[in-house]
Parts: C-alpha cells; sequence; structure tokens
C-alpha cells in the first residue's frame, strides 16, 4: 500500500520508495528509511501534504512524495 | 584555565554559552584565519577561566579550513579541557563526534543537553552507564533552563586540573592492527597531533597532514599505500568511508547499550498541533495569529510615528528659521539631511522593529514551516511546490535571503518562477510604505486590503508562469521542528541583527539620498528625471514629482518614502496626495523592480538573463496591478 493511502492515526512499515536520488537522501536523512514504523499523524484539507511521525520527530510529506513510499501496516 | 565548548550544530552549544557567557564576552580572531572563536570570562570555584565557544560542526574530519582550525586549536595547549555537547534526543549522531574527539587525546567532559527534549520523546539514558562506557564524565543538563550548568563547569575544572585524558575507543581489528603498524612509525614525529590520531588521519587519506608527515618521514607514503591497500582487499571500500563507517558503528553501539526506549510522551506541544494545523480551526487560527501580527505592527509603529514626525518637523522650522526661510543651497541641503535622518527614525524604524521582533517569535516558536504545511496545497493549486513558501515568507523580511533560500528548489524553472515570485514580496522596506503612507494616513484595514491584493497578483502570475514553465518537482519533504518556547535573548539578537543593516547600510542611503535630491531640486535636474518617468506617472495619475523618488527606490526602497516628501515638499502625505493617490504609489512601490541589492543577488544565484527579466516582468506587474487598484480605489473614495 501507498503511504498516501494509510489512514490517519495508523502506524506503518516502511518497505521501499521508489524516485530519484534525492528524494530518497532526503528521506532517509530524516529517518524514513525501508524498517522504520511511521506514525500517520494528519492529512492538509484539499490534497495537502501528509503529516508523519517518525521516531518521535514529525515530519511533512507531499502527496507527490507520499505516493511514492510503499508502506505495510505495521 | 581555558575551557572550550564543541559540539554540532543545533546541540544547544550556543544556548549554554549564552547561559554562562559572564562579565566580559569577546570575539577573538586566532592566529592567522578567518575562523572566529567567541570567548568569555567566567567566575568559577574562585578562580576566573576563559570560556571559548568552538564553531559548530558536524565532524573533525579536516575537510574544510574550518575544521582544521578547531582540531589546532583543541589540540595546542591553549585549551585545558574540552566540554563536548550533545543532544541527548539524538545521541548516537552526537557520539561519531564523541569518538572523533576521543581519538585526540585531550581532556574533556560530556555535556548531555536537552534531557527535557529526550524524555519527552521517551528516550532514557543511563548516565552512569554512558560515562563508564566512555570513560568519561557525563553531566545531564538543561542548558535552555539552566540547569545542570553549575556541576558542568565543576567537573569540566576539576577535569582540566588533573588533565585526565580519556582512552580512545577500538576500531575493529583488523583497523586496529593497520593503525599499530603506522603509530610505531609515528612515534617521534613532530605534529599537532598524537600519533594514534596522526595514523588515522593518515589512513582516512588526509593530504595535507600526509605532505606535513612526508617532510619529516620520507617513507611513510609507501607504509601507508601497503596498510591502505591490505585493508582495501579485506573490506571493498575507500578508507574515508570505512573509518567513517567505523565511528557511527560505535556511536551507534554505545547510544544502544544506554539507551532504553520508552513510549513518548504526549505534551501540551503535541496536542498544539492538532488545532494549529486542523483542517477549518487551523486556517482561522493562520488568519487570527497574521490579524494580530498587522495589527500589533501597526499600532506600534503608529504610535512612534506620529509624535516623533511631529518633532522632527518642529526641528526642521526651527533650522529653517535659522536661515531667515531663505530658500539657498544650504537651508536647502540642511533640511534634505534632516529628512533623510527623520525618515529612518521616525517612518521606517518604528514599523520594522515590531516586524522584525514579531517574525523572529514566529521563526523561533516553530509556526513558519507549520504555515508551509497549511499552505502547500494552495501552492500546488497554483501549480507551485510547497516549499517555494519559505523564500515566500522570508521574503516578508528581506527579498536577499529570499532569492537565496531558492536553493532549497531543485529545478531550475521552479527557481526561477519562484525567485520573480519573491521579489514581489512586499519586504520590510516596502512594508514602510505601505505602513507609513496607507496605514497611517488612510488606517490598517486599506493596509492589510494592500498585503492581500499583493498576494492575489502573486497567485496570479505563479498561475500564468506555470502555464509557460511547466512543472516538474515531486513535492515537499519537510521537518516540522518540535514548538518551542522562545527566549527573549536570541528573538532580539535576531531581530538586533536584521535593523542594523538598516542602520548601518540603508539608513546612510536614505540621508545621502535625500540630501541629494534636496541639490536635484536645487539645480532643477530633478525635472528631466520626473520627465523619463512622466509616461508612467501620467498614466497612474500620479504628480510627475514622483518619478525621482522611483529612480531611488531602486537603490533601498524605503527611499521612495523618504524621498517622496522631500520631492512633494511636506512628509505630510495628506496635504500633498490624495487617498487614491496613496494607495496607487503604494501599490506600484510593492511592486515595482526589485531593489539593487535583489537585483545583484538574482545575477549571482540565477544569472544575468534572469534578472532581467525578472526586472521588467516586476515593472509591466506594477503598472497593471497599480493601475487595477487606482481603478478600486476610485471607487471607494
Amino acid at each position: 500500500m501507498k503511504l498516501l493511502d494509510a489512514p490517519k492515526g495508523k502506524t506503518v512499515t516502511v518497505i521501499d520508495y521508489r524516485g530519484g536520488k534525492g528524494v530518497g537522501f532526503k528521506l532517509r536523512q530524516l529517518g524514513i528509511c525501508p524498517g522504520r514504523e511511521v506514525k500517520i499523524l494528519r492529512y492538509a484539507p484539499m490534497g495537502g501534504p501528509v503529516m508523519v511521525d517518525v521516531e518521535g520527530r514529525s515530519v511533512a510529506l507531499g502527496r507527490g512524495i507520499a505516493a511514492r513510499v510503499q508502506v505495510e501496516v505495521a | 584555565m581555558r575551557i572550550g565548548l564543541i559540539g554540532q550544530p543545533n546541540c544547544g552549544k550556543s544556548t549554554l554559552f549564552n547561559q554562562v557567557a559572564g562579565y566580559k564576552a569577546e570575539t577573538g580572531n586566532f592566529s592567522g584565519t578567518t575562523v572566529t572563536f567567541t570567548e568569555s570570562k567566567v567566575r568559577l570555584l574562585g578562580d576566573v577561566v576563559d570560556v571559548v565557544d568552538l564553531p559548530g560542526t558536524y565532524t573533525l574530519a579536516g575537510t574544510n579550513p574550518a575544521e582544521r582550525e578547531v582540531i589546532k586549536y583543541l589540540r595546542s595547549n591553549e585549551v585545558d579541557v574540552v566540554v563536548n555537547v550533545l543532544d541527548a534526543s539524538n545521541l548516537a549522531h552526537g557520539l561519531t563526534m564523541t569518538v572523533e574527539l576521543m581519538e585526540l587525546a585531550v581532556p574533556m567532559v560530556i555535556a548531555l543537553n536537552m534531557m527535557d527534549e529526550a524524555d519527552r520523546l521517551g528516550i532514557h539514558i543511563d548516565v552512569e552507564k554512558l560515562a563508564n562506557f566512555l570513560g568519561i564524565p557525563v553531566i545531564p543538563m538543561i542548558a535552555s533552563k539552566g540547569r545542570g550548568i553549575q556541576p558542568l563547569f565543576v567537573k569540566a575544572y576539576k577535569t582540566g586540573q588533573k588533565k585526565a585524558i580519556p582512552n580512545y575507543s577500538e576500531f575493529s581489528q583488523d583497523i586496529e592492527r593497520a593503525l599499530v603498524i603506522l603509530e610505531n612509525e609515528l612515534k617521534d614525529v613532530k605534529s599537532y597531533l598524537n600519533p594514534r590520531a596522526l595514523a588515522i588521519k593518515l589512513v582516512e587519506g588526509d593530504k595535507e597532514i600526509l605532505e606535513d608527515i612526508t617532510q619529516q618521514l620520507p617513507n611513510i607514503s609507501a607504509d601507508l599505500k601497503d596498510v591502505q591497500d591490505s585493508l582495501y582487499h579485506q573490506r571493498g571500500r575507500t578508507m574515508d568511508w570505512i573509518i567513517t563507517g567505523e565511528r557511527s558503528n560505535l556511536a551507534d553501539q554505545i547510544s544502544g547499550t544506554v539507551t532504553i526506549r520508552g513510549k513518548r510522551k504526549i505534551t501540551f506541544r503535541d496536542k498544539l498541533d492538532d488545532i494549529l494545523l486542523h483542517p477549518v480551526f487551523g486556517y482561522l487560527a493562520l488568519i487570527i495569529i497574521m490579524y494580530i501580527f498587522f495589527q500589533t505592527v501597526y499600532s506600534v509603529g503608529g504610535w512612534i510615528e506620529a509624535p516623533l514626525m511631529s518633532l522632527f518637523e518642529q526641528f526642521e522650522g526651527w533650522v529653517l528659521s535659522l536661515f531667515n526661510g531663505s530658500q539657498n543651497f544650504l537651508p536647502r541641503i540642511i533640511v534634505g539631511l534632516i529628512q533623510g535622518v527623520s525618515g529612518g527614525v521616525a517612518i521606517v524604524l518604528p514599523y520594522l522593529v515590531p516586524f522584525l521582533i514579531g517574525l523572529g517569535l514566529l521563526e523561533d516558536i516553530g509556526y513558519l514551516p507549520r504555515i508551509a504545511f497549511l499552505m502547500d496545497a494552495l501552492m500546488h493549486k497554483l501549480g507551485l511546490h510547497g516549499k517555494s513558501i519559505v523564500p515566500f515568507i522570508l521574503g516578508f523580511g528581506c527579498n536577499v535571503p529570499a532569492i537565496m533560500s531558492t536553493r532549497i528548489l531543485e529545478d531550475k524553472r521552479e527557481r526561477f518562477i519562484s525567485a520573480a515570485l519573491s521579489t514581489m514580496v512586499p519586504c520590510a522596506a516596502r512594508l514602510s510604505v505601505v505602513f507609513g503612507l496607507v496605514a497611517f494616513y488612510l488606517g490598517p484595514v486599506l493596509a492589510l486590503g494592500i498585503y492581500l491584493f499583493n498576494l492575489f497578483v502573486i497567485a496570479v502570475t505563479a498561475k500564468l508562469l506555470s502555464r509557460i514553465v511547466p512543472e516538474t518537482s515531486p513535492g515537499l519533504i519537510l521537518e516540522m521542528p518540535v514548538y518551542r518556547v522562545p527566549t527573549a535573548r536570541t528573538v532580539f539578537n535576531k531581530a538586533w541583527w536584521r535593523i542594523r543593516e538598516f542602520i548601518v547600510e540603508a539608513w546612510p542611503l536614505l540621508i545621502l539620498g535625500s540630501a541629494i535630491l534636496a541639490v536635484l531640486n536645487f539645480f532643477d535636474v530633478a525635472y528631466y528625471l520626473n520627465a523619463i518617468i512622466r509616461p508612467i506617472s501620467w498614466i497612474l495619475g500620479l504628480p510627475s514629482e514622483v518619478g525621482v523618488p522611483l529612480i531611488f527606490g531602486v537603490l533601498r526602497k524605503e527611499l521612495s518614502l523618504v524621498m517622496l516628501g522631500q520631492a512633494l515638499g511636506s512628509m505630510d502625505f495628506a496635504q500633498v496626495l490624495s487617498p487614491v493617490q496613496m494607495i496607487t504609489y503604494a501599490v506600484f512601490v510593492v511592486f515595482y523592480i526589485p531593489c539593487l541589492a535583489t537585483m545583484m543577488v538574482i545575477t549571482k544565484e540565477l544569472g544575468n538573463k534572469a534578472m532581467w527579466y525578472i526586472t521588467g516582468l516586476t515593472v509591466l506587474i506594477a503598472t497593471t496591478a497599480s493601475l487595477f487598484a487606482r481603478g478600486v480605489a476610485e471607487i471607494i473614495f
């Protein structure tokens, strides 16, 4: 399932992500890497970004990015 | 005794330094470099010690001059003990630097800072275990609240007296074997580094150190190559990779053994996002916060502007009376100078100071990235990247950093659009025009209206530009910092920094410009300059005298207000301009040609061609927008 499709409040495990080198690097820097659990905190309205909790830090991901991150329910 | 503070960026090192920086703080330039360390004298246990704040770096790899200077400084005998500041909420990351510091064999103490943050995240660190593991005293603390500072410095003082040098942490066996071989050879070499640190730096491939050593030990490079080759065979990785990998493995191990991860506590600050980022209340809050912000800037500014202005007018009248009301060269120049001074004190600063303090507050609280979160969807609708909100927000302070911040955008075309749009964001200088003219004479609602109209024009321009230049970027990735209670000290420091820039750089220009205008007026040169601008000022229904202020406004936007008073012969604009003219003029000033500094930074960041495109575009938009504003204003008044 895509991270984008995970419901609010759920904790999911990151499996993989597609996308350019830059995107992967940036995600890893913020601790979003395969195997890591993230919690979906909230979605901004009108197609805005999704905010996730990664080890206690909040990170906002645009929907375009969130659609590229594959996750499964932990 | 001298104590050196070292740590990675954002570990709270500067907060700690500011807490202890005592009765005498000074900035020192050290031995022939441009790297500056800040030093302060502190009373401790009946002694006066020096505390040095070293620049924050992620590593001590010596890959840039600043890092090299830090290493040399630490190894010189000038520092008796090093305080390594670590962020407890991000321990493994910080420990990589601790491992590097231990290699340098200098007496050290660890300040385990931000214990409250770690606690909030449910991270429990066994402080005693960490200290035993490293063989270094560890003092838990919360620098922002002033907790643990006294014990930290007492411990540092005692460690410095004992000159207790910690043991280094051992790497994997194959690397240790390689290091021992080199260390034996390096025993008698003269260097600012100890043999082990030298060996590590050599294995890592530090060219500067290798050159230095080769002069004393010509054989070293052959031996080093042997060692590196055999390691490369075993590991299949280049040397810099191996050593950094070892350090971060060590750091991970240490952090893993001393840390217990519990459940994170949900505090008020976490709940805050539920309101401030709520689909409905979040936007409501955004509007309220912005309203309060502008209302405060307006009332503080207006409250100061009016009495100061009348004071200056009286002074002006008094000066003129000294010349018996003559209109000679000298009195005109003097009046020009006075108006330049009063423009800075009475018109610009009253609004600039509260604005910058407010912006600093929003920044330090951590609200700005939340605006990006809330506005991302809208930005996308405009065909823009959510991240491009960052240059926009910065643009309200000054367009120059805004243009620089477009670097965060990967795509070149996106950068161009964002840069073009950020130059249309009314910076603090233009704020003084909007507030000093429109808000002061016509009320704050109209000023807010100009800001909203500005956003509208930017949105239309964005839409048009993104049609021409299609969007390609993937989207927003942004860390939301935790909400922090800002300290008055940092907010005022930051505001002061920016205000100082105005006082030092812009104000002299204002005074000079005002005086030059007086000269131009005296020799009637202004007439010709006004004639050049006449086509535009005529279309907009403005007096022809606005030509000179508009030309000089390109130097600094504040000039277009201060010199307007000069040009029209009165600083009481209500007497010389109609409300419609005020609005039209303010709107034109908000959009037309970015100031000189902005033009230069665009050239630097995006090239000459982009700069001329943007400049041309802004004149076009300014004329269209102010014509439109004129039409609307004619209906209102």
